[in-house]
C-alpha cells in the first residue's frame, strides 16, 4: 500500500514537472497550430543557466531558478520576433523542418560548450533526503516541485481566465482577424505568451535536471512526451494539457514500476491508441484554424 | 472522350525520358569509375537515395508527413540481418525482397493508423510507431542484440556469383542496380493514373474525393509501397555493412531522410537521389571541419533552407544549369522546378 502511494506521489510530481515543461508547447502547437519540436531546447537552456549560476557562480538554487525563467523567456522572445514569426503561416512540414533544425543546433551547441555528459545541480540540504508522512516516504524535493508546479498551474488558470490578458489571448487564439479588429495587438499577445511559455520551459528544465537528468540530447530525448501531452490533452484549455501529464507521469512511473521489461512501451501504445480514438485528443476539440 | 485522351496524351508526354534523366544515370554509373577509391561513402549516398525516394512518395506526392520513416528502414534491416544470420534465407537478393516484403506488411497495417486524422496526428502517430519499434527491438534484445546490434553477419555471394568485397565494389554495384530498379518502378507508378490520382489528393483531398478518387485506399496504398521501399533501403543497409544496429529506427534517421528530400526537392523522383548526394556531402565537409559537431551545420543549413523558402532556393540551384541546358536544348528541356507542396 505504501509502494503504491509512493508511485502516486512521484508520478504526480512527475506529471507535474512535465506540465510546466510542456504547457508552453500547449499554447504554440495547441492554440497557435505551430508545431514546434524544439520546444525542450528551451527547457535545456534553463537547466544549463541554472547548472551553471549554481555549480561554477555558487549562487543559491532557488535565486538561480527564475533566472532559469528569464533567460529562456528572453531567448523565446527574440527568437519569436526574429524567426518564428515568419513560419506561422507556412505548412506543417516547414515548422518541423524548421524546429527540427533548431534542435540539432541546440544539441551540438550546448554538446560544445558544456560538453556532453550529464550535468547535476548541486542542491541545498534542506532539499535532499525524505519525510515521513504516515509511513510513506516523500521524497522533498518531490514536495517542492508539487508545490512549485501546483502554485504555477492555479497561477495560470487564474490569468487565463480573470484577466485582461487572458481574455485577449483567448480571443486571438479563438479568431486572429476578428480580435485584431477589435483592436488587440494579436503579434504582442502571440510574441508574449511565446516568450512566457519559453520561460516555464526554462524553469521545468532547472527543476526536471535532478529527476529527468540534462544533457544536450534532453530536447530529442523527451521530445516526445511534449509532444504527447499536447495531443493527448488537446487545447481547449489548460486543464487538458494538464490532466494529460499527470497521467502520462504517473503511468510512466507506475509502468517504469511494475513493468520495467516493457520500457516505453506502454506509453506509446496508449499514446498511439488515443491518437486513433479521439484524433483531437482526450479534452480537447476542433482545432481553432 | 476527347478530354480524357487529353490527360492520356499529356501524362504519356510527361512520362518520356528526357535526355537530362539518360545523363543523369550514365553519370551515375559513370561515378563509380571516376571515383574508384570512394565506394563506401557512394554506396551510402544510394541507399540513402532510395530511401528518400520512398519517403518522396508519400511525402511529395501523396502529402504525408512523416516523422518516423525510420520505423520501416529499421524494420528492413533487422529483417535482412535475421534472415543471413540464421541462414534462412542466405541469397541477397531474395533476402532483400523478403525484407522489402515484411516492411511492406508493417506499412499495410501501420497505413490505417496513418490516414486517419489531420498533420499533427500524423506526426505523431509515425513517431510512435518508430519509437514503438525502437523500444520493441530493444526489449526482445535476445533476438535483435539490443543495444550491441546484430553482430557476425555474413553474406553469401550474389546470386551465388558475385561476393560482396572488402573496398564495397560489389556492394555499390549491388546497390546501384537495385536503385535502378525500383527507380523504374516508381517512375512507372508515378506517371500512372494512378499516380496523377495521388497527387491530386495532395492538391485536395476534398475535391479529389469529389471527383471520385477514393482517397483512403490510395493514401493506404501508396504508403504500403512506401515502406517496401524503405524497407528495402533497410536491407541494402545491413546487407552492404554487415551491420544492424538499434540506431536504424532513431528519430535522427528521420530527421536526415527529411532534410535530404528538403534539399533535392520534394514531389519529382530525383530530388530525394540529388538531396542524396548534395546531403552526403555536406556531412563530409562539415565533419572534416567539425567531426564531434557537424550535426549544428546541418540543422543550420535546415532553417535557413525554410527561412529562405523551399522553392526560392531551388530556382536558384537550378539557374545555372537551366542556362546551360537552353543553349543546347532549347526551352523544351529545362529542368522544372519541382513543385512545392500544398500549405
Amino acid at each position: 500500500m505504501t509502494t503504491l502511494f509512493t508511485i502516486l506521489f512521484d508520478g504526480v510530481a512527475y506529471g507535474m514537472l512535465l506540465f510546466v515543461l510542456a504547457c508552453g508547447l500547449a499554447v504554440t502547437l495547441g492554440l497557435m497550430n505551430f508545431v514546434n519540436l524544439a520546444h525542450g531546447a528551451f527547457a535545456m537552456t534553463g537547466g544549463y543557466v541554472c547548472a551553471v549560476l549554481v555549480n561554477n557562480s555558487g549562487w543559491p538554487f532557488f535565486a538561480a531558478l527564475p533566472l532559469a525563467f528569464v533567460a529562456s523567456a528572453l531567448i523565446g522572445a527574440v527568437l519569436e520576433r526574429s524567426l518564428y514569426r515568419h513560419l506561422y503561416n507556412r505548412s506543417h512540414l516547414d515548422q518541423v523542418l524548421f524546429s527540427v533544425g533548431l534542435v540539432f543546433m541546440s544539441v551540438a551547441a550546448v554538446d560544445y560548450i558544456m560538453g556532453s555528459s550529464r550535468i547535476f545541480i548541486k542542491l541545498p540540504a534542506a532539499l535532499e533526503g525524505q519525510i515521513d508522512f504516515f509511513g510513506v516516504g516523500i521524497g522533498r524535493y518531490r514536495l517542492m516541485i508539487i508545490v512549485i508546479c501546483g502554485l504555477l498551474t492555479a497561477g495560470l488558470q487564474l490569468v487565463l481566465a480573470r484577466t485582461r490578458f487572458g481574455s485577449r489571448l483567448r480571443a486571438a487564439v479563438d479568431d486572429p482577424r476578428a480580435a485584431s479588429g477589435l483592436g488587440i495587438n494579436v503579434p504582442q499577445v502571440f510574441a508574449f505568451t511565446f516568450a512566457f511559455g519559453c520561460g516555464l520551459a526554462g524553469l521545468g528544465g532547472a527543476l526536471s535536471a535532478e529527476i529527468l537528468g540534462l544533457d544536450p540530447y534532453f530536447p530529442l530525448k523527451f521530445m516526445i512526451y511534449f509532444l504527447i501531452v499536447v495531443t493527448v490533452g488537446g487545447s481547449s484549455s489548460i486543464t487538458g494539457p494538464f490532466l494529460a501529464s499527470l497521467l502520462l507521469g504517473i503511468g510512466d512511473v507506475a509502468g517504469k514500476y511494475y513493468v520495467p521489461k516493457l520500457g516505453p512501451f506502454v506509453i506509446y501504445t496508449i499514446m498511439i491508441v488515443i491518437l486513433i480514438w479521439r484524433p483531437n485528443g482526450l479534452f480537447g476539440r476542433a482545432a481553432a484554424r | 472522350m476527347t478530354a480524357q485522351t487529353d490527360v492520356g496524351y499529356h501524362a504519356l508526354q510527361h512520362g518520356r525520358w528526357r535526355a537530362s534523366e539518360i545523363a543523369f544515370w550514365i553519370l551515375a554509373l559513370a561515378s563509380a569509375f571516376l571515383f574508384p577509391s570512394r565506394y563506401l561513402i557512394m554506396t551510402d549516398i544510394v541507399r540513402l537515395g532510395l530511401f528518400a525516394l520512398s519517403l518522396d512518395l508519400i511525402l511529395g506526392y501523396a502529402g504525408i508527413v512523416s516523422l518516423g520513416h525510420a520505423a520501416f528502414f529499421g524494420v528492413g534491416a533487422y529483417c535482412a540481418g535475421l534472415l543471413a544470420l540464421h541462414g534462412i534465407v542466405t541469397e541477397p537478393v531474395i533476402a532483400l525482397v523478403v525484407a522489402g516484403l515484411v516492411a511492406t506488411a508493417v506499412g499495410f497495417l501501420t497505413s490505417f493508423l496513418v490516414i486517419r486524422g489531420v498533420d499533427l496526428t500524423r506526426l505523431m502517430v509515425t513517431l510512435g510507431i518508430a519509437l514503438l519499434l525502437e523500444a520493441l527491438a530493444e526489449r526482445f534484445s535476445n533476438i535483435t542484440g539490443g543495444t550491441d546490434g546484430l553482430q557476425g553477419i555474413e553474406m553469401q555471394p550474389i546470386l551465388g556469383l558475385f561476393a560482396f568485397d572488402m573496398f564495397g565494389k560489389v556492394g555499390f554495384f549491388y546497390s546501384l542496380g537495385v536503385l535502378f530498379v525500383l527507380f523504374l518502378l516508381a517512375r512507372r507508378v508515378v506517371y500512372s493514373p494512378f499516380g496523377l490520382s495521388l497527387r491530386a489528393i495532395r492538391n485536395n483531398p476534398l475535391r479529389a474525393a469529389a471527383i471520385g478518387i477514393p482517397v483512403n485506399r490510395r493514401l493506404i496504398a501508396v504508403y504500403t509501397l512506401s515502406a517496401f521501399y524503405a524497407g528495402i533501403a533497410g536491407a541494402l543497409f545491413t546487407q552492404t555493412t554487415a551491420l544492424a544496429s538499434l540506431d536504424v529506427f532513431s528519430f535522427e534517421r528521420s530527421a536526415d531522410l527529411m532534410l535530404v528530400l528538403v534539399i533535392g526537392g520534394t514531389g519529382y523522383l530525383y530530388g530525394g537521389l540529388i538531396g542524396a548526394v548534395v546531403f552526403k556531402m555536406l556531412q563530409e565537409v562539415f565533419s572534416t571541419i567539425t567531426p564531434q559537431y557537424w550535426q549544428f551545420w546541418i540543422g543550420l543549413v535546415l532553417v535557413v533552407i525554410v527561412l529562405v523558402g523551399r522553392a526560392r532556393m531551388h530556382r536558384w540551384a537550378l539557374w545555372a544549369p537551366n542556362l546551360i541546358i537552353r543553349q543546347f536544348g532549347g526551352r523544351k528541356a529545362v529542368v522544372a522546378v519541382p513543385e512545392s507542396d500544398p500549405s
